[in-house]
C-alpha cells in the first residue's frame, strides 16, 4: 500500500474545490447544499454503471459502446419487478419499501449479469484487439438490445414510482434534501467500499489490477486472464443492471434510449478518471454530477455542454486523464 | 480522360464496373426512367447519402477513425442553409450561398477544434468524444427553437429557379415510362446530382493522391506511419475537417431538396447508424462500396419497409413473430444485419467482388 505521502491527492481535491466554487455563483446556501446531495447522489450512480465499463477497458482493451443496454435493462427488470411486489412498494414503512428494492436490484443484476455473458461470447470475443471493429460490434449490439427491450416492454417511457417510504425530503436547516439521494450516495458508497476491498484485499483483485497493469505478464505466471475478464464483464454488465435500477429511480421513469444517454455521461467519466482506473472513476463520476446538477441550476441549456468543457480542462492537465493505469 | 476524371483509381472488377454504370446511368435519367414524386424523391436521397457516405469513408475506410459526429457536420451543413434563406424575406441566392459559407467556416472551425483536441491526446478517444459533442448538439440545436426552430424544425422557400412553381414548360415531356413535369424541382435534382457527381470525383481524387497513401498508411500501422516521418496528427485532423466540410455540403443539399430542415432530418443518431451500416455494406476503403450501399441501403429503406409489414400481417396468428416483423422493429434488423456484416463481410460488396476478379485472373494464368 501506498503512504499517504506517496499519495497523488491533486484530483481528490477537485471534488470539494468544484463544489465551493459553485457556492459563491449559486448565492443562497441552502439551494446549494440541495445541489450539492443531488450531484452527489447522481455521481455515484454514475460510478456504479462506469465502474465496471473502466475495469473492461483496462483489462482486456475493449471498448464496449454496448454498456448502456445493460442499464436499460436493469431499469425495466426493475419495473417489472416491483410492480409485482403490490404491497410492499405502497406501504408507507421504510423496511418494506427496502425489502422491495432488494429484490429489484438483485434481480436486475442478474439479468444484467447473465446477458453481460451471452454479450461476451458472442459480440465481443471474435473482435479482441482489433478496436475498430469493437467499436462498430458493440454499437450493433446496443441496437439490437435496445430494440429487443421495445419489444418486450413496448417503446413508450413506463414510470418507475419511487417507494412509499422514500419520497419526499428531509429538511437540514433550510436545505430540502431528497431521501432517495441519500440511499443513492449510501449504495453507491457501499459499492465503491466492496470494490475496493475486493481490489485490493483479494487474491482475484490483486490479479485484476495486475491485468489491468501487464496482461501479458500474468499469463505467463500462469493465469488465465480470459476467465477472470469473463468474470469482470459479468460483473461489470451486473453492476450496470444496478446503476440503471438506481438511475431509473432518480428519473423516477425509464425509457428504452436511457442507455444510450447514460452512456454519453460514462464515458466522459471514464476519460476524466483515465481508462481502467476505479478510483479516477469515481473522481470523474463526482466531479460529472455535481457540475451537471450546478449547470443545471445555473445555465439549464448548456448542461451537457459543461461537462464536456469539464473534460477539456481535465485531458489539459492531465491528457491520459486524473490517474492513469494502462500504458496502452 | 475516364482515367483522369477517376484519378486512375478504376473498379477493377468486371461485374462492379456494370453496376456503376448501370447505377450512374439510373440516377442520371432517374426523373424520367421512374416518374413520380416517390421515385423521385428516393433518387434524391440516394444521390445525397452518397455524398455524406462518401465522405464519412475517408475517415472510416481510409483513415481508419470512427467518428460519431458526421450527422452533427451533415446538420450543420442543413442548418447553415434553412436559417440563411428562412432569416430573408425574398429567397435569393445571395442567402443561399452566405448560408453554405457559414456552415463551412462552422463546420471546419469545429471539426478542426474536435480533431486536433481528441486526436491529439488519444485516437481511441476520438469515438467517444464525437459521440458525446454530437449529443450535446442535438440537444442544443432542439433548444434553441428562435434561432433554429426546435424540435418543429424550419420551414422555408428557395431561389425561384429551384421552386417547384417554376415551369419550364406548360406540357409535360412524355416519354415511354410516363409524363415528366419540366419543373424547378426538376432543375433542383439536377444540381443535387451534379454537386454530388463533384463531391465523389474530388474526393476520389484526394484518397488516391500522395496524401490519401499517407492516410491510408496510418490506417494500417499508424506507429510505423509516424516513424516514417509523417505527423499523424496534423493527417488524422486534416482528414477530419475534410470529412466534416464534404459531410456539411451533402447537408447543404438535404436542405435546398426538402426545402425543410429539423433535428430529425439530419441530426438524429438513427442516420448516423445508416451511414455507419452503408459504409459497412457497401466496404470500407472503398468509394465505389459508398456509392453502392447507399443506393442498395435507401432503396431497402424506402420499399423493404413495406414488406416487413406484409411479413408481420402474414404472421399476425403466432405469438413472438408479429411484434418483430413491424416496420416500427426496422432497426433492429438492421442491428442484425449490421452485427453480420462485421463478422462474415468485412470487405463489403465492392470488396467480395474484387475478390472474385483476382480469384479469376489467377485462374486464368493457370
Amino acid at each position: 500500500m501506498t503512504t499517504f505521502k506517496d499519495m497523488d491527492w491533486k484530483p481528490m481535491a477537485l471534488v470539494p474545490v468544484l463544489a465551493l466554487a459553485a457556492l459563491p455563483a449559486i448565492g443562497s446556501p441552502s439551494t446549494w447544499l440541495t445541489l450539492t446531495v443531488a450531484g452527489l447522489a447522481m455521481g455515484m450512480i454514475v460510478f456504479i454503471i462506469a465502474s465496471g465499463l473502466t475495469l473492461v477497458f483496462g483489462l482486456m482493451d475493449v471498448l464496449n459502446f454496448g454498456h448502456g443496454v445493460f442499464i436499460a435493462l436493469g431499469a425495466f427488470v426493475a419495473t417489472t419487478v416491483l410492480a409485482s411486489m403490490g404491497s410492499y412498494t405502497t406501504s408507507p414503512s421504510l423496511w418494506m419499501n427496502l425489502l422491495a428494492l432488494l429484490p429489484a436490484m438483485l434481480v436486475a443484476m442478474a439479468v444484467a449479469g447473465a446477458l453481460g455473458l451471452v454479450f461476451e461470447r458472442f459480440i465481443i470475443r471474435p473482435v479482441y484487439g482489433m478496436h475498430l471493429k469493437q467499436i462498430l460490434i458493440t454499437m450493433g449490439g446496443m441496437i439490437i438490445g435496445e430494440e429487443m427491450i421495445k419489444v418486450i416492454w413496448g417503446p413508450e417511457q413506463i414510470p418507475l414510482p419511487l417507494p412509499e417510504g422514500l419520497r419526499g425530503s428531509l429538511l437540514l436547516g433550510d436545505a430540502a434534501v431528497e431521501k432517495y439521494r441519500i440511499v443513492a450516495v449510501l449504495v453507491g458508497a457501499a459499492v465503491f467500499a466492496a470494490m475496493v476491498w475486493t481490489l485490493n484485499r483479494t487474491k482475484v483483485g490483486l490479479l485484476i489490477r495486475a491485468g489491468v497493469q501487464d496482461r501479458e505478464m500474468v499469463e505467463s505466471l500462469g493465469y488465465r486472464i480470459k476467465r477472470l475478464f469473463v468474470g469482470v464483464f459479468v460483473a461489470g454488465s451486473a453492476l450496470a443492471g444496478l446503476g440503471g435500477v438506481m438511475w431509473g429511480l432518480y428519473q423516477q421513469t425509464v425509457t428504452p434510449q436511457m442507455g444510450a444517454q447514460v452512456n454519453v455521461l460514462i464515458f466522459i467519466v471514464i476519460i476524466i478518471g483515465g481508462l481502467g482506473s476505479t478510483l479516477g472513476a469515481l473522481i470523474g463520476a463526482l466531479l460529472v454530477g455535481l457540475m451537471a446538477n450546478y449547470t443545471g441550476f445555473l445555465v439549464p441549456k448548456v448542461a451537457l455542454f459543461s461537462n464536456i468543457a469539464l473534460m477539456v480542462a481535465i485531458l489539459l492537465w492531465r491528457p491520459q486523464g486524473v490517474y492513469p493505469v494502462t500504458s496502452r | 480522360m475516364l482515367q483522369r476524371l477517376l484519378s486512375k483509381d478504376l473498379p477493377r472488377s468486371r461485374w462492379l464496373a456494370a453496376l456503376l454504370v448501370v447505377l450512374f446511368l439510373g440516377l442520371a435519367f432517374a426523373p424520367f426512367l421512374f416518374p413520380g414524386v416517390k421515385a423521385l424523391n428516393v433518387a434524391a436521397k440516394i444521390l445525397i447519402f452518397v455524398a455524406l457516405v462518401t465522405s464519412f469513408d475517408l475517415l472510416l475506410g481510409y483513415t481508419g477513425i470512427v467518428s460519431f459526429a458526421h450527422t452533427m457536420f451533415f446538420g450543420i451543413g442543413a442548418y447553415g442553409v434553412a436559417i440563411g434563406l428562412s432569416s430573408v424575406e425574398e429567397a435569393s441566392w445571395g442567402a443561399l450561398l452566405l448560408g453554405v459559407l457559414g456552415a463551412l467556416v462552422v463546420s471546419s472551425v469545429l471539426s478542426l477544434l474536435i480533431g486536433l483536441f481528441s486526436l491529439r491526446v488519444r485516437a481511441i478517444f476520438f469515438a467517444m468524444i464525437t459521440l458525446a459533442v454530437a449529443s450535446a448538439f442535438l440537444t442544443l440545436a432542439s433548444q434553441l427553437s428562435d434561432f433554429t426552430g426546435g424540435e418543429d424544425g424550419l420551414t422555408f422557400s428557395v431561389p425561384e429557379l429551384l421552386a417547384p412553381g417554376f415551369e419550364l414548360s406548360e406540357t409535360p415531356l412524355v416519354t415511354p415510362f410516363g409524363e415528366v413535369n419540366l419543373n424547378g424541382k426538376l432543375i433542383t435534382y439536377y444540381l443535387v446530382f451534379l454537386s454530388v457527381c463533384a463531391i465523389f470525383l474530388t474526393i476520389l481524387r484526394i484518397v488516391n493522391s500522395p496524401f490519401g497513401r499517407v492516410l491510408q498508411a496510418i490506417r494500417e500501422n499508424d506507429f510505423r506511419a509516424e516513424a516514417l516521418g509523417y505527423r499523424t496528427v496534423i493527417y488524422r485532423t486534416l482528414s477530419n475537417v475534410l470529412s466534416a466540410l464534404f459531410a456539411t455540403l451533402a447537408g447543404c443539399l438535404l436542405a435546398i431538396w426538402l426545402r425543410y430542415n429539423g433535428p430529425d432530418t439530419s441530426l438524429s443518431f438513427e442516420i448516423m447508424l445508416d451511414i455507419l451500416l452503408i459504409v459497412v455494406i457497401g466496404g470500407m476503403g472503398t468509394l465505389y462500396g459508398a456509392l453502392i450501399g447507399s443506393v442498395l441501403f435507401v432503396l431497402a429503406q424506402s420499399y423493404l419497409q413495406d414488406l416487413l409489414r406484409l411479413a408481420g400481417e402474414a404472421t399476425a396468428g403466432i405469438p413472438v413473430l408479429p411484434a418483430l416483423l413491424t416496420p416500427d422493429r426496422w432497426l433492429l434488423w438492421l442491428g442484425v444485419l449490421f452485427v453480420l456484416s462485421v463478422y462474415y463481410f468485412p470487405t463489403g460488396i465492392v470488396g467480395k467482388l474484387r475478390e472474385r476478379a483476382v480469384l479469376g485472373k489467377l485462374k486464368g494464368l493457370k
